[in-house]
């Protein structure tokens, strides 16, 4: 390693450095608003520092290697943590707890998805999620007046402990076997023939375990709901996009470099685990009456969409997985940023009854709601319409047949959820007076940085499903820069 | 370029009109009855600077044509084009978008800016999904007409409209899932054939497929547009939603999102599958025969008027389901002539619905009787369309039907020997109307029921007007949708299919009127 590697680890060090500063800061001076700009500092340097960075890809001792593509996630892992930070600021104005901690701890786990994402070794995999999860445990846990934070912290607590537990003995079996922990030199291994594939497959499966539980796909789904219930609205936001969109990107470079697609039986395995997801995901949520568990379901339906992309692989999946994740990191952040923006000093706004009449009260705020629900439901005009249009575009050219029509029929299912939230929030008020429903007439004030965070995203939005051209383009030429020779491998 | 217009116009208009509620909510009719007025006048203007082309350029079907690359990584382009079909249509859709904006002038107080924008928009999805040749494109605003009609139905409908609206979305939403499957699958397999993935409507005609994967195809994209159709098995969205709507919205559903069904089996299903819709020949003309009978028994056995009128439909868009899939040059011209017809006819009858409740806060038949002394004109307008719904001739409904079914005859003579059946179940509901809400004995009402004013005469006089010129003029309409029904034939023959599609070509244009001229006297004798 040499001092010309630490520039092309510019964000890493930015982030980490701004985190190790505020923790200074606060121990002399207290104050949310320096605390909050510090952070919104850091992350801003991080991204802006991206653009400094040429002559990829670069690898970095044996742990890491900064490419195109790990590139374009760590943008949209740092933009999405600065839209966080920025919700977040509102969210915690009205809390009484000292609030300075939190944003040290957004800025960890920041750092540890940044960490997964140029991961090429088991050692840098491990690491990055230690401090990811680390990091995710206190912050869900952060509002410890109420009961549900701190049941979902100790929830989150041990699952993810177990959940290490079981990717650390995949390790051990797969290096057991391979006697090699770097990705590029496992792939080589793999492909030399001498080969013990039982030891190998049961070291991967134990690996899908953390992965998917990660991830939050079924059937390793069972925290997710609790967890997004009880964690604090913007802390929600973070784990459903930052959190799995480092895993998701490392794991689908981990299984390109390796190609994993070799391996029939695993490709079953997650067949099983796309479909498990879909459905799961949606019939659960209909069942449903609490926005944020309604989200959590939801957000697990969406995640198995995403393994069709995976499934498909090549070039073309790779590109499908990584648009469908841009769409779904906009709509998440903006569905649980409308939920932080709505929600009060004791409790987040995640009944039903919060968003009944919200049109008539917030016209905006309800319009850019019902934008990202029809997103997620993949209608026209939306980022989320392109983005599933990709990833059946994806199927159908590898002939999954059976995912994708299983995606179609749950498609078909999540409409009815999302439009539950809908009809609630454009029932009129004067309906409401007959029923005999006590009138909503107050909701909290919306913070400034809230409200420019949310036009943004509905701006991002519509403008990804009416001209996805230049974004596909993007990601197109970001994409290249994965190891292509790992890419051709994949049929 | 003005094709773009006829969109854009309907969309900032619905957006203008939304905006403009906050400070005056009159200003925002206005702004949607000028934006719907607007595109009638070009629509209009296209037709007659184009009346001239359509005879010559029989070869030529493409009117205008206008191609922008939307999004070229995935060959999607934004390319609109114009034939005498879609002339037509578009002509409907801009006709009903103005008489629609009239009939809520007065029936919707609440929210009314948020009303015109959604109405704005399901016009602008309607007229997209007609004018779209990108496969694509054609879904987008497939889709795009289907979220403004849902909170229509949703937010200004009556009692129960959440359950109707939410049954409305699903079916929907969820047939139009597999045509979109279908779509990408037919993109792939062009891609795969020929090197060119592209979405474009006139590359992909020349797609060559396995027997299976094009029976397959077919019936991805069947499935969506019979459910919009609708036919028998899928129909039972429709009823809750026509009922639960707002007037104008459910004019909007009878008169034009149900053709986008039929548009749809015209120029996608027929010109793209031909050979399997050819083997699909006989249970298609099966399934149209059974709509045309199951919805005129049912519509006889409703109380609730507005439900009746809506199954009239169904009864109606057998007739096209039986003409599109007797897949000859007549039927298919009695096919677009029964979407134009039914537009106006069962338009006019859901206008006459919904302004009778807002007189009479009922919509129950048995609460109604002996109107005619009362309310002359709204009198004479219904059995005007009653007449028009039973298939009178001299109405165009007569004409659409009588195309239809000869076409029909000459595919299978026994298939729609059984569909004429329906007709004479359409004369006793049409009758049945007009004995219970007009003749018979008064019910007990206190209130004077004050009659059509001179907003809703105007409404009905055009639409009149309208349906006695299809019926008794009908050439100008069947000479410009002659060259595009020609041009699907020749493409679905082109593809080696068909002797079937051959057969009709003998019948010179100007025979036709003759056909229809004897067909009337007859028909009119055996009544």
């Amino acid at each position: 390693m040499t001092s010309a590697d630490l520039y092309y680890l510019m964000p890493l060090i930015i982030i980490a450095g701004a985190s190790v500063v505020m923790l200074l800061v606060i121990g002399f001076y207290r104050d949310h608003t320096v605390t909050f700009i510090l952070s919104i500092l850091g992350l801003a340097g991080a991204f802006i520092s991206l653009a400094y960075i040429r002559g990829l890809p670069r690898e970095i001792g044996a742990l890491v290697i900064v490419d195109s593509y790990a590139l374009f996630y760590w943008g949209l892992i740092t933009l999405a943590s600065l839209a966080v930070a920025i919700l977040s600021y509102g969210y915690f104005s009205k809390m009484e707890e000292e609030k300075e901690e939190y944003y040290v701890l957004l800025l960890t786990a920041t750092l540890g998805s940044l960490v997964l994402v140029v991961s090429r070794n088991f050692v840098s995999f491990f690491m990055g999620l230690e401090i990811l999860s680390v990091s995710l445990y206190a912050l869900v846990a952060y509002l410890p007046e109420r009961k549900r934070s701190v049941e979902a912290g100790i929830k989150y607590l041990v699952l993810a402990a177990a959940s290490s537990a079981f990717l650390l003995f995949g390790m051990a079996l797969v290096y057991a076997e391979s006697g090699t922990m770097d990705f590029l030199k496992l792939g080589a291994h793999l492909n030399s023939g001498a080969v013990n594939t039982p030891l190998i497959l049961a070291g991967f499966a134990l690996m899908v375990i953390a992965v998917g539980f990660k991830l939050a796909l079924a059937p390793f789904h069972m925290w997710t709901p609790d967890v997004y219930e009880g964690a604090p609205a913007p802390v929600t936001a973070f784990v459903a996009t930052v959190s799995k969109g480092g895993m998701f990107a490392l794991w689908f470079r981990f299984f390109t470099e390796v190609n994993g697609y070799r391996f029939n039986s695993l490709m079953i395995l997650f067949t099983v685990i796309a479909i498990a997801s879909m459905f799961i995901g949606n019939f659960l949520a209909l069942l449903q009456n609490n926005v944020k568990r309604i989200l959590a379901y939801s957000s697990i339906a969406h995640l198995g969409y995403l393994l069709i992309a995976f499934l498909a692989g090549g070039r073309m999946g790779l590109e499908a997985g990584t648009f469908y994740l841009v769409a779904y990191f906009i709509t998440t952040l903006g569905t649980f940023g409308i939920v932080t923006v709505l929600s009060f000093k004791e409790r987040d706004a995640d009944s039903l009854d919060d968003y009944r009449a919200l049109y008539w009260r917030r016209p905006l705020l309800a319009t850019a709601f019902t934008a990202m629900l029809m997103s997620l439901a993949g209608i026209p005009l939306t980022a989320g319409f392109v983005g599933k249009f990709y990833l059946a575009a994806a199927g159908v050219n590898t002939a999954l047949w059976l995912p994708v029509i299983i995606l179609v029929i749950n498609s078909a299912i999540s409409v009815y959820y999302y439009l539950k939230i809908v009809v609630v929030m454009y029932r009129s008020p004067e309906e409401e007076v007959v029923a005999g429903m006590p009138v909503m007439t107050v909701s909290p004030a919306l913070s400034v940085g809230g409200g420019i965070v949310l036009s943004v995203l509905t701006i991002m939005l519509v403008w990804f499903g009416t001209f996805p051209g230049g974004i596909i383009d993007f990601i197109k030429i970001m994409i290249s820069g994965i190891s292509s020779t790992a890419i051709t491998m994949v049929p | 370029m003005i094709l773009l217009w006829l969109i854009a116009i309907l969309m900032i208009g619905g957006i203008a009109a939304w905006a403009a509620a906050k400070w005056n909510v009159m200003l925002a009719r206005w702004i949607a009855l000028i934006a719907t007025l607007i595109n009638f006048v070009l629509v209009i203007m296209l037709w007659v600077q184009h009346s001239g082309g359509l005879t010559l350029g029989a070869n030529a079907p493409w009117l205008l044509d206008f191609r922008w690359n939307w999004i070229p990584s995935f060959g999607i382009s934004f390319h609109m084009a114009l034939d005498g079909m879609s002339l037509l249509l578009i002509l409907l859709t801009s006709f009903i978008g103005v008489l629609s904006v009239l009939t809520s002038w007065t029936e919707i107080e609440y929210r009314a800016g948020f009303f015109h924008f959604n109405l704005l928009w399901i016009l602008a999805g309607i007229t997209g999904v007609f004018l779209s040749l990108d496969l694509f494109m054609f879904y987008f605003f497939w889709e795009v007409m289907l979220i403004p009609m849902y909170f229509l139905i949703g937010i200004w409908g009556h009692e129960n409209r959440i359950y109707a609206s939410f049954k409305f979305f699903i079916f929907t939403q969820a047939s139009s899932l597999f045509m979109f499957v279908a779509i990408l699958a037919l993109y792939f397999i062009h891609g795969k054939n020929t090197g060119v993935y592209t979405f474009d409507y006139l590359q992909l005609l020349g797609t060559v497929f396995t027997p299976k994967a094009e029976m397959w195809l077919m019936f991805g994209f069947l499935i969506a547009f019979v459910v919009k159709l609708p036919i028998v098995p899928l129909h039972n969205w429709l009823p809750d939603a026509h009922t639960e709507a707002p007037t104008a919205g459910s004019v909007v559903l009878a008169a034009l999102l149900l053709k986008t069904g039929a548009y749809g089996i015209l120029r996608f299903v027929i010109p793209l599958f031909p050979h399997a819709v050819r083997d699909f020949q006989i249970p298609g003309m099966i399934l149209g025969a059974i709509g045309i009978i199951y919805g005129a028994i049912l519509a006889f056995a409703q109380t609730d008027f507005k439900r009746l009128v809506a199954y009239t439909s169904v009864n109606h868009m057998g007739f096209v389901m039986l003409g599109a899939f007797a897949l000859n040059e007549l039927a298919l011209q009695g096919v677009v002539m029964q979407m134009l017809c039914h537009g106006i006819s069962t338009g006019a009858l859901f206008i006459l619905v919904g302004a009778l409740y807002e007189r009479i806060h009922t919509r129950d038949l048995n609460k109604m009787g002996g109107f005619w002394d009362e309310i002359p004109r709204m009198g004479a307008v219904g059995l005007v369309f009653a007449l028009a719904s039973l298939g009178l001739p001299g109405l165009g409904n007569f004409i659409a039907e009588f195309l239809t079914l000869t076409g029909a005859f000459m595919a299978n003579n026994w298939i729609t020997a059984i569909a004429t059946l329906g007709l004479v179940a359409s004369t006793i509901y049409s009758l049945r109307i007009m004995a219970r809400v007009f003749y018979g004995r008064k019910p007990k009402v206190e209130k004077h029921i004050p009659d059509f004013n001179v907003r809703e005469m105007i409404i009905m006089g055009a639409l009149i007007l309208s349906i006695i010129w299809l019926g008794i003029f009908p050439h100008p309409v069947l000479d410009t949708s002659r060259p595009a029904i020609n041009n699907i034939i020749r493409t679905a023959a082109a593809k080696g299919s068909v002797s079937q599609l051959e057969k009709p070509g003998t019948l010179l244009p100007d025979k036709a009127g003759q056909v229809q001229f004897a067909g009337k006297n007859e028909k009119g004798g055996a009544r």
